[in-house]
């Protein structure tokens, strides 16, 4: 293969290009969960601690049943709350952990002097911060969705085993919680909400953690706390908190799992989704922030 | 084509004037050193060339602007900027996977080659190295990283003798050839002498000398004059005079003072060629005697 290299296309010289940037993007992140382990180690520490709770609350149940039979609804209804429950744990400290990872993901390269490093290779700055940005919006979607997923698996293992000979229908336990159903949900939930929908939260995060000179925190929330503030001294209004809230409880009815129980395939309604405006906004403003986090990362040094 | 090419280039931090036009060419395959005092503006020089901080006037490192393209520039380009920047929670391992995914010329075999000479561990975690094997580490990165220019700012800093010995001759044996470029800049200016091909002198933002080796070996003699011939050596006008142990030393300069050479200063005491220290000091106490001059 002694070709000479001017036999090269145009076209495979920019594949060899994407394929490089693939690669940078792709170490890149892997860096992320090398330095930040509490990425996993916090949403498996929720499970854990959910299922230990979860193992008292079954060996309970089972001495209050003693034998007796639960009647359908109330066996549903404690069943379902509790998975839902696991989710949520799972979800909010994944969000924590999404929040407090942000801060310190452009701040921590410049105050441990890392950065002269890290910018000593050739990975550029759009490729730096658009790995970090993935972590809150995708990474950890995906992880607190397959961990919820095992968890969940692990709950009707262990409430199978437990409640085993008690006199709760074990095969209607399996289908009660229609498995698949509700992961699909869940799925959907973490990519669209968490995903798109706080796009533009992280993104301020990620611009505030690129200019701090010090305490990242402080720089990051009290501006929005200020603003609210001036605001409603000023005006008497509350838009900006209206906004915030919006933006922090999510789209409304427009995507909501929860307000139908009965079909969840119905509330799978990403038009409806795709269609809200807040949305567009939000990317827009996320676009912005992130490209605010490109230009600062270029301009910092070390502090 | 040259390496380093600048002209004109000027950086200022408010009023702060740290770089104050300044053209350079470095071509390839020398070993310059850059030498200042503390905030003569070297590190200013250096993330110039590296494309870290934005700049005033032109440069262009390797055929390319460093501010716009810093990122296509580190293929061919690596530095250490001390010896402190290597992430503190990466793991040895970690580092070597981590440049061999992101740098297209990182040869990962060469890198363990040179970790094996050293009791640098895999398994160990930067922050429980000590200062010295981070350096190591660092250059067994850097070296193994087929580079065409190597920056390093103050690389040796706080390293105990061996392990700074160690480090230069390492960089002599195993990675500088001559169609490398190596840019340094140190306080330690004894240990870099026999190493450089070129010499650079920094103060507030401007060069106040620049010459070749083999010009500094010509040009500068500094001779040790017994008290008896002084009166004749300072007719010769020397640009620098020092006492050591009640014997004169007298720096000269053939390039301001033609009418002088070596047979003829051999007649008023021991000639020889001066350290880059001795010159440093030398030019540097000029600059600042002129400079109080002007003032009054």
């Amino acid at each position: 293969m002694n070709t000479p290299s001017n036999a090269m296309t145009e076209s495979s010289i920019q594949s060899q290009g994407m394929a490089r940037a693939a690669r940078a993007m792709y170490w890149s992140i892997r860096r992320e969960l090398w330095e930040n382990r509490s990425i996993y180690f916090g949403p498996l520490a929720a499970a854990a601690v959910f299922l230990f709770g979860f193992v008292i609350n079954m060996v309970a149940m089972r001495r209050r049943i003693g034998g007796s039979l639960l009647d359908p609804a109330q066996q549903h209804d404690l069943l379902a709350t509790r998975y839902e429950l696991s989710a949520a744990l799972i979800m909010g400290t994944a969000l924590i952990v999404g929040v407090f990872y942000s801060l310190d993901a452009l701040y921590g390269e410049r105050r441990d002097r890392g950065i002269l490093f890290w910018k000593s290779l050739p990975v550029s700055d759009l490729t730096a911060v658009l790995s970090k940005l993935t972590i809150p919006l995708v990474i950890l979607p995906l992880l607190s969705f397959a961990i919820s997923l095992a968890t969940q698996f692990i709950m009707l293992l262990l409430s199978s085993v437990i409640l085993l000979g008690s006199g709760v229908n074990i095969a209607a336990l399996w289908t009660e919680v229609s498995f698949f159903h509700v992961s699909l949900v869940l799925l959907y939930h973490l990519l669209t909400v968490h995903g798109l929908w706080y796009a533009p939260l992280y993104g301020w995060l990620l611009m505030v953690s690129a200019s701090a000179p010090r305490a990242p925190f402080i720089w990051a929330f009290l501006p929005p706390f200020v603003i609210c503030g001036v605001e409603k001294v000023a005006f008497n209004t509350s838009h900006f908190l209206a906004l915030l809230q919006e933006r922090l409880v999510g789209p409304g009815d427009a995507m909501a799992p929860h307000s139908a129980p009965k079909d969840f395939t119905a509330t799978l309604i990403p038009e409806h989704f795709f269609s809200t405006p807040g949305l567009w906004t939000g990317l827009a403003v996320a676009a912005v922030f992130l490209f605010a986090a490109v230009r600062l990362r270029r301009y910092q040094g070390p502090i | 084509m040259a390496c380093i090419e600048a002209s004109g280039l000027r950086k200022a931090f408010g009023t702060t004037i740290a770089l104050d036009g300044i053209n350079l060419r470095v071509e390839e395959g020398r070993i310059l050193g850059i030498i200042g005092p503390n905030g003569a503006g070297k590190t200013t020089a250096l993330n110039a060339i590296l494309g870290l901080t934005p700049y005033q006037g032109e440069l262009r490192v390797l055929g390319r602007d460093p501010w716009a393209e810093r990122d296509l520039l580190m293929r061919d380009v690596c530095f250490i900027a001390d010896v402190a920047v290597l992430p503190r929670w990466m793991q040895v391992s970690q580092a070597l996977d981590y440049v061999a995914g992101v740098h297209p010329r990182f040869d990962r075999a060469k890198a363990e080659g040179f970790l094996a000479k050293t009791t640098i561990k895999h398994t160990s975690k930067v922050r429980q190295l000590s200062k010295g094997m981070v350096a190591q580490l660092h250059l067994a990165l850097v070296m193994a990283i087929d580079t065409r220019l190597l920056v390093l700012d103050e690389p040796t800093l706080g390293l105990d003798i061996l392990f700074r010995k160690q480090f230069y001759d390492s960089l002599l044996n195993d990675y500088f050839d001559r169609s490398r470029t190596i840019v340094v800049t140190t306080h330690q200016v004894e240990e870099l002498q026999h190493i450089l091909t070129d010499l650079m002198f920094i103060d507030r933002g401007r060069i106040v000398l620049s010459c070749s080796m083999e010009e500094f070996e010509s040009r500068y003699m500094e001779v040790t004059v017994n008290p008896d011939q002084v009166a004749a050596a300072r007719a010769l006008k020397p640009m620098y005079e020092r006492q050591v142990f009640g014997r004169s030393l007298l720096l000269f300069d053939r390039g301001t003072n033609q009418n002088i050479d070596r047979p003829q200063l051999a007649t008023i005491g021991e000639v020889r060629t001066p350290s880059i220290a001795d010159l440093f000091v030398a030019v540097m106490g000029n600059q600042s005697g002129m400079a109080q001059g002007a003032a009054q």
